[in-house]
């Protein structure tokens, strides 16, 4: 057993750092390192610096323009990048369309719609949670119907990430109602421009706007934008959600923020001393970076066996649920960290003079309350444990 | 042995429930408490003839109440509907106030609104690391320094601050508009100020104020749990109600067994915090109050924090919504936390008396 990383892997972790060091714009990192919401133009800037150096479409297979990276070299990619407080590659296109295109979709479909995730000609969002079809996605009722050589789609998806932003959305729609709740639904691609679509913003919890809601009305479409067979749709949205995993555990993330938690607590003062001498806390601080050290050798022994496999198993969820759980922990301890110094709604205190707390911190509150979100979406953590009672436990 | 509450409380409990329901619907409650002045100056007017200030002040000092039991039948409706109006602010006016003898008819009618100074960037809970100073000047006194998360103090005429005087830390009363101040909504409604003193003219309460300093944080500290009890009571009925009516796999997802077991220790932790807060109530005033305080704001910590997480969790997506009233009351019950002293400073004062004879 060895647990250090190749010295290929060695070579390849200190090319992209100075990658990221040379190109990584300071105001896209900065807004990324107070919390502050990206705009749309920062997240286009930073795809298509990523896409100049071929590095965007870190899991697609190098004949579709991805760099044929190996699991463990996305893991080190992902890890650089919150070290560089990069923001997130936007998943809708690149992790998720992608490659169900590449298996599923027709040479023309891979055509036509690739270089455009690639070149950031159109943003995808995703249509798949309805109000009636959360951790329960195959009751979903939005309903697609043949009129010749077009789809009529009617009925409403929800929680649509960014697709305020978005030129195109990947809907599971409802194409035989007789058939059992799997066997019926198909994956079709909608132009957000068709007549008949309505986007209403969903404010969330700390007052952002992140999510939305998506209404079909009579909304026309060609019938040659299905994807894969019809009424297969189900296939596919079980490929698109089990593909990739490798990011799942959010490491990186994770590790980032026990950084800012340190260095929080090591600015912010307790009873006359920098609040990590106060031994409440800093057990709470050890705990989450044991739990962490830990987590980081299950992700690598789980990258390890897909990497040997071909292919993630289902203990991933593990990777899920403990993931996600860190990370909010985390969050939490920065909130704590700044005491009553977290109580100002962001954006209210906007006189630099007068932001208390160490002035990159006024985001922590609402972070805490926005990453709540990590252990219900992406199948919430109680369907995570189902599905290891299911395929580990055989129970 | 009687754990019911006297006619007269639960009068004023009724009273109160029913016209902060009435006066304060989820979407007016969240416009007043995101927007400038961050509560509802009319209905301020209104909750102040209903009595619930003079309920939190002795008969001496002018009140009918000021016990911990009617300091926690107002807050635990406050609580329940997660009112955004500076009660809290008062309550640890009059506290003070009554420590100086000093007439406080205005505060108790709602007219003049008040606000108390003590918490500092570097000292978010210690009174004894409170670092403002005061200095004499011609027949009074003037106060330098800065007062962080003033709850109230975005509209409190009058400041009661804390500042250190020949080595004590003494009681000032500063008038709001000699002073620098900037208000702002907190992430879950309602408001506080940042309050800046420089040279700034005040009247001296008390020359050594630390025990009613002590004295006020512990019975804001009853506040603050009663308001947390009554958050949760709305939060878990709120949930159960979901889990019976939420369907997913065909069936209402309260008859998932890991649902009901967690709505079920959701629960025991309530009852819990219940009973801690009314042990604290019992014991304001005496001289246990702040061992007891310490106690209830521990346990309140945790259990205002598992309720939160687990009524969003439960619910799912819904509840991360601005929309959906569960999201207010999770952030109400996470801020209580920094309020006052958080789960690990009053866990250490707790600790420190452990190894006491």
């Amino acid at each position: 057993m060895d647990l250090s990383y190749s010295a290929e892997d060695i070579a390849f972790r200190d090319e992209v750092r100075s990658f990221l060091a040379d190109n990584m714009p300071k105001h896209i990192s900065d807004t990324v390192r107070s919390g502050g919401d990206l705009t749309k133009a920062m997240m286009e800037e930073w795809h298509a610096i990523l896409n100049s150096r071929g590095w965007l479409a870190t899991i697609w297979p190098v004949e579709f323009g991805g760099p044929g990276w190996s699991p463990v070299q996305k893991h080190i990619f992902e890890e650089e990048c919150c070290r560089a407080y990069a923001p997130r590659i936007l998943p809708f296109g690149l992790s998720m369309l992608g490659p169900v295109l590449q298996k599923f979709g027709t040479k023309e479909q891979q055509d036509h719609y690739l270089p455009r995730i690639l070149d950031g000609t159109d943003w995808w969002c995703q249509g798949y949670s309805e109000p009636g079809a959360g951790s329960d996605l195959a009751n979903l009722k939005t309903r697609a119907v043949r009129d010749g050589d077009e789809w009529v789609i009617n009925g409403q998806k929800t929680w649509t990430t960014l697709g305020q932003h978005a030129d195109w959305i990947f809907c599971l729609c409802r194409t035989n109602p007789e058939a059992k709740a799997q066997e019926g639904i198909s994956f079709i691609l909608v132009d957000m421009k068709t007549p008949g679509i309505e986007l209403r913003p969903i404010k969330l919890i700390e007052g952002g706007h992140e999510v939305n809601e998506v209404f079909f009305t009579d909304v026309r479409v060609p019938y040659g934008n299905l994807v894969g067979q019809e009424n297969k749709g189900w296939t596919i949205a079980k490929y698109l959600l089990t593909h990739e995993r490798t990011g799942i555990a959010g490491v990186g993330f994770s590790m980032q923020a026990l950084e800012e938690v340190k260095a929080l607590a090591r600015k912010v003062r307790r009873n006359g001393k920098p609040l990590i001498q106060d031994p409440l806390f800093a057990a709470r601080v050890a705990q989450a970076e044991i739990d962490l050290e830990a987590m980081k050798i299950t992700n690598l022994r789980m990258l390890f066996k897909a990497q040997q496999q071909g292919a993630p198993g289902p203990e991933t969820s593990i990777l899920k649920i403990k993931g996600t759980v860190i990370h909010q922990e985390l969050k939490d301890l920065a909130r704590r960290a700044l005491g009553p110094a977290a109580a100002p709604f962001p954006g209210h205190v906007t006189d630099g003079n007068l932001m208390f707390g160490p002035a990159d911190s006024a985001h922590n509150a609402a972070q805490y309350f926005n990453y709540r979100k990590t252990s219900i979406y992406g199948g919430s953590n109680e369907i995570q444990r189902n599905i290891l009672t299911k395929t580990m436990l055989e129970l | 042995m009687d754990f019911n509450l006297t006619e007269d409380r639960r009068m004023l409990a009724d009273t109160l429930n029913r016209f902060l329901a009435d006066q304060y619907p989820v979407e007016h409650r969240n416009k007043v408490a995101y927007d400038a002045p961050f509560h509802d100056p009319a209905k301020w007017e209104q909750l102040a003839e209903l009595g619930a200030l003079f309920a939190l002040a002795p008969e001496a000092a002018g009140g009918f109440g000021g016990t911990g039991f009617d300091i926690s039948v107002v807050f635990e409706a406050m609580g329940r509907t997660l009112n955004p109006e500076p009660v809290l602010a008062a309550l640890l006016a009059s506290r003070l106030l009554s420590a100086a003898d000093e007439d406080q008819e205005a505060l108790l009618s709602g007219a003049t609104k008040y606000a108390v100074g003590f918490t500092e960037i570097d000292a978010p809970y210690e009174l004894d690391q409170i670092a403002a100073q005061a200095a004499a000047k011609g027949d009074g006194y003037t106060l330098s320094g800065r007062k962080s998360t003033v709850y109230g103090g975005h509209v409190a005429d009058v400041i009661l601050v804390a500042a250190q005087l020949n080595g004590k830390l003494a009681l000032f009363e500063v008038k709001a508009t000699d002073a620098n101040i900037t208000g702002y909504a907190m992430m879950e409604g309602g408001g506080a100020a940042e309050v800046l003193l420089d040279d700034t003219p005040a009247r001296l309460l008390l020359a050594d104020a630390t025990a009613a300093l002590q004295d006020a944080i512990d019975a804001g500290i009853v506040a603050l749990c009663a308001e947390a009890v009554g958050a949760m009571d709305v939060t878990h009925a709120i949930t159960v109600d979901y889990l019976k009516q939420r369907k997913q796999f065909g069936v209402p997802i309260g008859k998932f067994q890991v649902l009901q077991h967690r709505a079920v220790d959701m629960l025991t932790e309530i009852e819990q915090a219940r009973s801690i807060t009314i042990k604290a109530a019992a014991e304001l005033g005496g001289n246990e109050a702040s061992r007891y305080a310490s106690m209830a704001k521990n346990m309140i910590g945790r259990a205002a924090r598992l309720i939160a997480e687990e009524a969003i969790q439960m619910h799912g997506g819904i509840a991360m919504t601005w929309e959906y009233p569960v999201s207010h009351y999770a952030k109400r019950l996470v801020m209580i936390d920094p309020q006052l002293g958080d789960t690990d400073y009053h866990l250490s004062r707790i600790m420190a008396q452990l190894d006491a004879a």
